[in-house]
């Protein structure tokens, strides 16, 4: 599995140019479903299985990106971002292009009066090694997304994109080792959930699920002098109960943690301030579903090293199997 | 190549003389009724007000294209009669308060004359010059005796319509010249797609009239036609203008990013390479914020490929808008050439 991590968190494929990383999901699963196609935003659906509850398990296959919205006339290239950035994440970073430029990020020099505060994105650039619009290997329009080497550290690993790229192979590895379900799972790697959740919206609209299943990271609270959290990493899959623009389903929360508790697979409760997921599209698509979320704690979300622990990416394989297997009573 | 001529001008002169803030758009439905009835295979007001039209092509395998134009402009709403003739009011749309003060308006359909008054400079104090006045500070003055103007009515800036040999000064340029051009495509529509054109309501109010309009043609794909701003002034300290989002004079803005879509690659490669074909200039507007009809096109039922495309003016959201006649015709033939060539074929492999 650590493999695939490495192959997904390695490739560049940000939010609206998500054909890079389907083509090589799509090459992952194709043995492992029933029926495959793509949807006009680009969502990835695979279907398995049929009878039982309608369920829809998305994880969004894009990540945070850069789009170059002006070449300047020493060739430095400025961006707007797709999907949040922490400006201080960003400086010194490397990034690379869909046509395969590299760059790094640099940031125009504060006046002293300022120099403690952090420069904001409209005060950085990417150098590309131009020195003229003219010589410069992209122009406005391009895109490109972090760069960065996977490392595992044995029980952590550390990569860019963790988010989601690590619950795009926890849905994968789901579908290979899911020998048989009484249900019709359909298996979404969504897209543009970085961008306000836009592809889980038109795919749920599409499939009409019972049950959605969001499997996203949740940030944690477990490093020096973070944000209070309950969730940390390493201490189990964590089941999400609410985030500030989505309510889980009652009835799914306890079916998740029973499910959890049956098979003696770890798990938190998780009551996020920050952030959201493709449920929040999901519950309100069409005539609306049930939802709820699986998360993988994950420490320095949004910056280009993101890290999760081995141990909670292989219970959230474990949680997924074992509630898909069997029947469903809500 | 499609021309912008007198009967052109004239028609944007009307539409953009024509009062239609956010929500009561009935003054341009109207004008738009009038110029596509003879042509079109099918004319709808639905339940918003949005105008829906139908032109049919020939031959098998046509697409079924959306194109949306909105008819709203911003503008204000009365919300409180203080005194005999003295009106508060609130801004529908996206409006900069500092725009405001001292301009002349239009209040309601019969278009009754007011001002937006402002304290005069002998009873202002020098520290007073630089701080902007908050809409609720202002009032909408409309003279003594005027019986016709009450609370809850809509108002515009006063704005005429204008031509300054090559461009055209009017307010609510930003969408009448959409709206021009999706008549003109209208009128010369090409054979090999079914075109549903959409005269939208209330975009400046966050995409609204587009949303059920998009839900109810179900089209295989969209393009927003919208006017974009162009801030292509030199910089007062002599550095480089580096966020222009569009400049006058460059041709069709094509949108990759903005804050409410991310254009469909496949759309932004057809509409480019046909102006690399056909030598019709065009831009590509700056990645950024602000939005327009495709942004809720886009994701309505199980998703459609959208794209947008603006004529460049300068001043949106203001009293008066200034454009190029020559950005409009290219973006009406960069459109119409695109549409032209349109085949099934682009949606084929996946975005």
């Amino acid at each position: 599995m650590k493999d695939l991590i490495k192959k997904l968190t390695e490739t560049i494929s940000p939010s609206g140019y998500e054909s890079v990383i389907r083509e090589i999901i799509t090459e992952e699963i194709k043995d492992f479903a029933d029926e495959i196609h793509v949807d006009a935003l680009g969502n990835l659906i695979a279907r398995k299985g049929s009878g039982g509850k309608k369920i829809m398990l998305a994880a969004h296959m894009d990540e945070i990106g850069l789009i170059v919205n002006h070449v300047d006339e020493n060739g430095f290239a400025r961006f707007s971002p797709l999907g949040t950035f922490l400006p201080h994440t960003l400086v010194g970073a490397r990034v690379r292009f869909l046509n395969g430029t590299y760059g790094v990020v640099g940031a125009e020099y504060l006046k002293p009066a300022t120099q403690t505060k952090l420069a904001p994105l409209n005060k950085m650039f990417i150098d590309t090694g131009a020195s003229s619009p003219k010589d410069s290997p992209v122009k406005i329009g391009d895109v490109a997304a972090l760069e960065r080497p996977f490392h595992d550290l044995g029980k952590r690993l550390i990569a860019k994109s963790m988010d989601n790229r690590i619950s795009v192979v926890i849905l994968i590895e789901t579908m290979r080792k899911l020998k048989k379900t009484e249900h019709e799972v359909y298996f979404v790697f969504t897209t543009q959930e970085e961008v306000q959740v836009r592809g889980a919206l038109t795919s749920a609209f599409g499939i009409a699920p019972e049950i959605g299943i969001a499997i996203d990271i949740c940030p944690v609270g477990d490093t020096p002098d973070s944000a209070k959290k309950e969730v940390s990493l390493g201490k189990g899959v964590s089941i999400k109960i609410k985030d500030p623009l989505m309510i889980a389903d009652p009835r799914i929360v306890n079916w998740m943690i029973k499910g959890a508790e049956k098979a003696k697979i770890p798990y938190q409760r998780e009551v996020s301030s920050l952030g959201s997921t493709d449920a929040r599209a999901i519950q309100v698509a069409g005539a609306g579903a049930m939802v709820g979320g699986i998360s993988i704690p994950c420490r320095y979300v949004h910056s280009p090293s993101e890290m999760v622990d081995y141990d909670d990416v292989k219970n959230t394989v474990k949680l997924l199997i074992a509630l898909l297997e069997k029947k469903i009573k809500l | 190549m499609l021309k912008i001529r007198n009967p052109q001008i004239k028609l944007l002169e009307k539409l953009t003389n024509a009062i239609a803030v956010s929500g009561d758009e009935g003054a341009i439905r109207k004008i738009v009724r009038a110029e596509i009835e003879d042509i079109a295979d099918e004319i709808k007001t639905d339940a918003m007000g949005n105008l829906l039209v139908t032109k049919r092509g020939k031959g098998k395998k046509r697409l079924k294209v959306m194109l949306a134009a909105h008819m709203d402009e911003i503008g204000f709403m009365l919300v409180n009669k203080e005194s005999d003739g003295l009106f508060e009011f609130a801004p529908l749309g996206g409006i900069d308060p500092r725009q405001l003060a001292g301009k002349p308006i239009w209040v309601g359909r019969e278009k009754v004359p007011g001002v937006i008054g402002a304290a005069p400079i002998h009873l202002v104090s020098a520290g007073q010059y630089n701080s902007t006045i908050p809409i609720g500070s202002l009032r909408i003055d409309v003279g003594l005796g005027k019986p016709n103007v009450k609370v809850g009515d809509r108002a515009t800036f006063a704005t005429t319509f204008l031509r300054m040999g090559d461009s055209i000064r009017a307010k609510a340029l930003d969408d009448r010249l959409g709206v021009a051009i999706l008549i003109e495509l209208l009128k010369n529509a090409p054979a090999n797609i079914d075109l549903l054109a959409a005269f939208t309501v209330q975009e400046e109010l966050g995409l609204r009239g587009a949303k059920v309009a998009a839900h109810a043609l179900n089209p295989d794909l969209a393009l927003a036609i919208d006017s974009t701003p162009a801030m292509d002034f030199p910089m007062h300290d002599g550095s480089e203008n580096i966020r222009y989002n569009t400049k006058l004079g460059a041709g069709p803005a094509i949108y990759t990013v903005d804050g409410r879509t991310l254009s469909d690659p496949r759309i932004i490669r057809w509409l480019s390479e046909t102006g690399d074909a056909k030598k019709i200039p065009y831009q590509y507007r700056q990645p950024g914020g602000g939005g327009t009809d495709a942004g809720s096109i886009h994701i309505s039922r199980a998703g459609i490929p959208t794209g947008s495309v603006s004529v460049p003016g300068r001043y949106a959201h203001t009293a008066m808008g200034l454009c190029r006649i020559k950005d409009w015709e290219n973006t009406l033939n960069l459109l119409h050439a695109a549409l032209s060539d349109l085949s099934p074929k682009l949606l084929e492999k996946a975005r």
